[in-house]
Formats: C-alpha cells, structure tokens, sequence
C-alpha cells in the first residue's frame, strides 16, 4: 500500500510540474534563468551523465561561498563544453548553500538557435562585462573559463596545459564587484572527445570556431557524439579575496598579475590531481 | 528649487491625440486643476471613441510643423510628443507616412521647440528599441547601452533618428527639462498594438529555436510617468518597463495559445515582402528579446511599474476569446487522469 502511495504522489507531482509547464505559470529570472526547468529537467539528466558515465569525484565543495557574490574559474577543455555543465552540477549538489552556478559563453553559444535558449534557461548568459558585474552584484555564482575556444578547442597533445587568459576581464569584474576568485580544476574533461584535427574549412562554412576530428567523429556518425568515459576529478581550490583591491580594477598591471596568478593555482590543482589519477579511465 | 521641480506648466500641448495613448494623457492633463490649458495636435481628426476622451483638450488638426505657430502664440511651457508611431498603419499612409510623421515630423517639433522661450518641458516618447538587437548584446540594458549596430526595423531605426534630435535639442536648450522616455511594449485591456494584436491570434507565430525573454509595460503606468514628467521636471533618459520578464513561449501559454515555430528565414522574407504579417522590428524581438533595467526609473519617479507578469495576465484575462489551452481545461484534464488511476486501482482491489 505505502508503495503505491509513493507512486501516487510521484504521478501526482509529475502531473503538477506538466500543468504548470503548459500554462506557463513559473519563473524566469532577467537572464531568463528557468529554475524550475533545470532542478527539475536538466539537473537529474546531468546528474546521470556525471554520476555513471563519469563516475566524477568532487572535493572542496566547501570552498563555495555558502551565499553572496563569488566567480569560479574553471579550466577548458574537452573539444565540446561539457566541462562547464559538469561544474555546475557539482557546485549545485556540492556546496553548502546548492548553490546555482550561472555560467558566462561565448557569443558563439547565443548565436546557435536552441542551444542559446538551453544555455539561458540553465542560468548562463554572454560573456560580457555588464551581464557579469550584474550577476555578481546582485549577489549570485558566476562561474567563467578565461581560456574560452582556445582551451575547449585544444589538440589532444596539449591536454592539461593551461591556455592564456584573455585579457583578465574576469578579474576586472570580480574587483570591481569585490567577490571572491574560486579556483576550480578539471581533470577528464579532456579525454572525452580527443581533438586530433580540425577542418577548418568546414569550421569556416559552419560558423564555429573548429570542425573537431576526434578518433570517433565523424567516422562513427552520432555514435561519435558519445563522449568517452573517462574518470573524472573536480576540486574547488581555496577562494581568493579581492576586495582589499576594490581599486585597483582599472591597473593592468594588478588585473594581469592576479590572473596569472589564479592560472598558476589552477594549473597546480590539476597537476595534483592528475597524480590522484594515474589512468584516464580507471573506475 | 523643491518649488521650481515641481511647479505646473500653464499651457501644455501633447503631439498625437488621435490615439489611444495621446488622447488619454491629454485628457489626464486637462483634469489637473493646475494646469490651466491642454492644446493637442494631430494630423488627423480622432475617431469617436477617443473624441469622447477629448473633454477638455483642445484639438488642433494639423501636421507638427504647425508646432511653431502654436508653440509662439500660446506660450506653451510644456510639450509631449507622443505622436511616435511603432507600426505602420496602412490606412495612413503606410510605412512611408510612419516615417515622415516619426523622423521629420520630430525634426520640425524639437525645431520648434528650440525657438520657444516660454518652454520649460519637453517630453518624448522613445522606445526600448533604441537599444537594436545583437547577439553580443548584454542580456540587461542599461540605459547607457549603446546600440552594437544600425538595427533594420524601421521602427528602431525611427527611433535612433528621433533620440539623435533630442540630444542636439539638449545641446541648444540646456534651460529646457528634457525627459525621454524608452518605453517598452505597451500591454493592458485597452493598448492595441501590433505585437498584441499578433499574440492574441489562436496560434502565434515564433521562430525555431529562440525563446526570446520580453518585457511589457501596463499602459496605465506607462501614463502615469508621462504625465509626471510633464508636471515635474526630470531630466534624463529613462527605461520604462515592468519589472520581471517572461519568455515569449511561458506568454503564449499564458494567453492559452498555441505557438507555431517557424524558420527565421522565412519570417524575415515575410517581413521583407509582406505589409502586414510582420515586421522586421518584430522578428528581431523574436529572435534577440529586450530586457531592460527600470532601477534608474524607479529612483527618479520614486514609482515601481507593475510588473511584466502581473501586466501581462491583465492582458490575457480580457482576451480569452482565442484560447486554446486554459488554465482552467489543465487542471481539469489533470483531475480526470488521477480519477482514473483511482478507478483502477480501486477496481483491481476489488478484485483481488
């Protein structure tokens, strides 16, 4: 009997969620962040993906302001962003406060029709100065990778090397706003889809920044969409403070000194994790 | 200067009375015991309806480069120009009309306007639309955004045209409060207007997707402001909106529509070559959205719009006509479907 009370309530509830879906009585956020859709949608499918294909283990969770304003940066890599989404998960199950974490793309991600409106119902927005400084003031976790297309899209040789960052705007707005730097690193990532060669002519055709050439795609068809399941290690470093900088947001010197150093952390993290991970698929 | 802020123009004169929105804030005006005369000037006479809201305006029939006659004769001391059209009527003109009246008939008014002495206020009616539609555009606009590039509406680009004048008048006439109000769509039981009129049909229209994020402004509160802005001086640039978004699919299921995804080409051409499917202007919301921050406004008028959401459900609540799915039929079918479980369950008990 208290079975199939259960499965009551869990028909009940689904009936709910759907009735509220179609008549469009739910929130969304000025990003057009639909928190509804993501705990109850994309979470439990991210979930999935994290928990048994890449048997992901996530340390320092405690490092992720419980609340207020906080920027995580996080290494890229993996050919196709799946490292951003992977970040976001553990933040959310992770931290103290389960903390959404909204991340900033590239004009690229908003450009692409459905892939845009699934990056802004999950809570990102571009990348860009106002939107950032905007997220962070109102008091929200902004997560960011500095490398952008140049660590996404990196040959497979390169794995685990830290690309340049930019030119810090990151640091810029995390002074300007006086939130604490979280270092994220990343450690899988990287083997999921190996890039070996980029077509650059396609790339051109299509409007994207690579046409990756990976050693199941494309000659498998949408089978080489799977990602490789690689083990995968995520670890939230010690939060740096800036507020004591509040002023320094316009020095470059300052905004390229803690940049590099924030890279240094991060690239240390890895190093330590990969020591932690001998074999790129191991269980 | 508390007094000089808030002290009534005597002769006020309000462009575009032949519509829903002039004629309102004329008569509002013309109500206030303070201020002694409203003069509106439109080009066409209005209809019946909103000559009944006409009670104490005076109507002058004529286009705005009679703005100078009046503007000397009358010694008016405060103008809003609301005589900004947002979509081309063609029973006026059409699109070119749309443009004269917009761009050169503003040029003549701030002419005018620039000759006035007695002139303290002007107002004019703007839109969110000056900020274009870009995809590196950020998801928030301030009101100090600049536009990333020329946009192809021909309502935006109207626009851009007519804040472009505001801003050499202000040049010229740095005495005069000059309020420019960037208003986002207007939405409430009354307001018609073309993006209404699209999404009270049955089915609406949207493009493959894009789920643009759309904000609205209740045309009582948008009133509200402009008539404040006439009584008092605030000077300045200022986003009106309501507060909060809804993404165009969450306002289509509100209203109980249906929405038919199309390819964005093929909207474009429509907009291209058809005259009143759509307009250019509306396939760049559909695409891109338009958020705007109201923090500015909110300060200034120290007056909280309300909110896009409570705006738009006003809206839907007067047009339930072309529903397809309420929210009353959902809950209904969602009742029956855990009746039936019920049922079954109860008869496989019995069995059992």
């Amino acid at each position: 009997m208290s079975e199939d009370d259960v499965w009551d309530r869990r028909v009940a509830s689904g009936l709910a969620f759907l009735r509220r879906r179609l008549s469009g009585q739910y929130d969304v956020d000025e990003f057009g962040f639909d928190k509804e859709l993501t705990e109850g949608v994309f979470h439990p499918m991210l979930r999935v993906l994290q928990r048994d294909w890449f048997r992901t283990e996530i340390t320092g969770g405690k490092h992720v302001p419980v609340d207020g304003g906080a920027l995580i940066v996080g290494n890229h890599s993996g050919t196709v962003a799946l490292d951003a989404l992977m970040l976001a998960i553990a933040c959310h199950d992770e931290s103290e406060g389960h903390r959404h974490l909204r991340l900033l793309g590239a004009d690229f991600v908003f450009k692409m029709p459905g892939v845009s409106e699934l990056a802004r119902k999950s809570g990102a927005t571009l990348a860009c100065t106002p939107d950032a400084e905007r997220l962070l003031r109102t008091g929200e976790l902004v997560g960011v990778f500095p490398e952008g297309f140049k660590g996404v899209g990196k040959p497979f040789k390169d794995r685990y090397k830290l690309q340049r960052f930019g030119r810090g705007g990151f640091v810029s707005a995390a002074l300007r706003t006086g939130v604490p730097i979280v270092p994220a690193a990343i450690v899988g990532a990287e083997e999921i889809y190996p890039l070996i060669g980029d077509i650059k002519p396609l790339a051109r055709v299509l409007g994207t920044p690579y046409f990756p050439v990976t050693p199941t795609f494309p000659w498998l068809g949408p089978l080489g969409l799977v990602p490789l399941p690689s083990k995968w290690l995520i670890e939230f470093g010690e939060p740096i403070p800036t507020d004591d900088l509040a002023d320094a947001a316009d020095d470059p010197m300052v905004v390229f000194n803690l940049a590099d150093q924030v890279r240094e952390t991060i690239q240390q993290m890895v190093h330590g994790l990969l020591e932690r991970r001998p074999d790129p698929f191991s269980q | 200067m508390a007094t000089e802020r808030t002290n009534s123009p005597e002769v006020v004169l309000v462009t575009g009375v032949s519509r829903f929105l002039g004629a309102q804030v004329a008569a509002r005006l013309a109500a206030r015991p303070e201020v002694g005369r409203v003069f509106g000037l439109d080009a066409y006479a209005p209809s019946a309806e909103i000559a009944a809201l006409l009670g104490g305006v005076d109507v002058i029939q004529a286009d705005l480069r009679a703005a100078d006659q009046i503007l000397g004769d009358l010694r008016v001391g405060a103008v809003a120009h609301l005589a900004v059209i947002s979509s081309p009527d063609q029973a006026r003109g059409g699109r070119t009309a749309m443009k004269e009246q917009n761009v050169i008939g503003t040029m003549q008014l701030l002419a005018a306007c620039q000759q006035a002495p007695a002139l303290r206020r002007l107002v004019v009616r703007s839109s969110t639309a000056a900020y274009g539609a870009s995809f590196r555009d950020p998801a928030v606009f301030t009101e100090d955004t600049e536009p990333r590039e020329v946009p192809r509406g021909g309502y935006a680009r109207d626009i851009l045209d007519i804040e472009a004048y505001v801003r050499g008048f202000r040049r010229r006439r740095p005495d005069v409060a000059a309020t420019v109000l960037r208003f986002a769509p207007f939405i409430g039981t009354t307001a018609e207007t073309s993006l209404l009129h699209y999404l009270a049909r049955p089915t609406v229209p949207t493009v493959i997707g894009r789920d643009p994020r759309l904000q609205f402004v209740h045309v009582d509160d948008a009133m509200e402001i402009l008539v404040r802005s006439v009584l008092e001086d605030h000077p300045g640039t200022f986003n009106v909106a309501g507060p909060g978004v809804l993404t165009l699919s969450q306002a289509v299921r509100r209203a109980g529509r249906l929405a038919v995804p199309l390819p964005e080409q093929g909207l474009s051409l429509a907009a291209a070559t058809g005259r009143r499917v759509i307009s250019h202007d509306q396939v760049d919301l559909f695409v891109h959205g338009r958020v705007v921050d109201v923090s500015r406004l909110i300060q200034e008028f120290g007056f909280v719009p309300r909110s896009t959401p409570t705006a738009f459900d006003e809206f839907v609540r007067s047009h339930t006509d072309g529903a397809v799915v309420t929210p009353e039929r959902l809950a209904a079918a969602e009742n029956a479907f855990l009746q039936m479980i019920e049922r079954v369950r109860g008869a496989r008990g019995v069995t059992a």
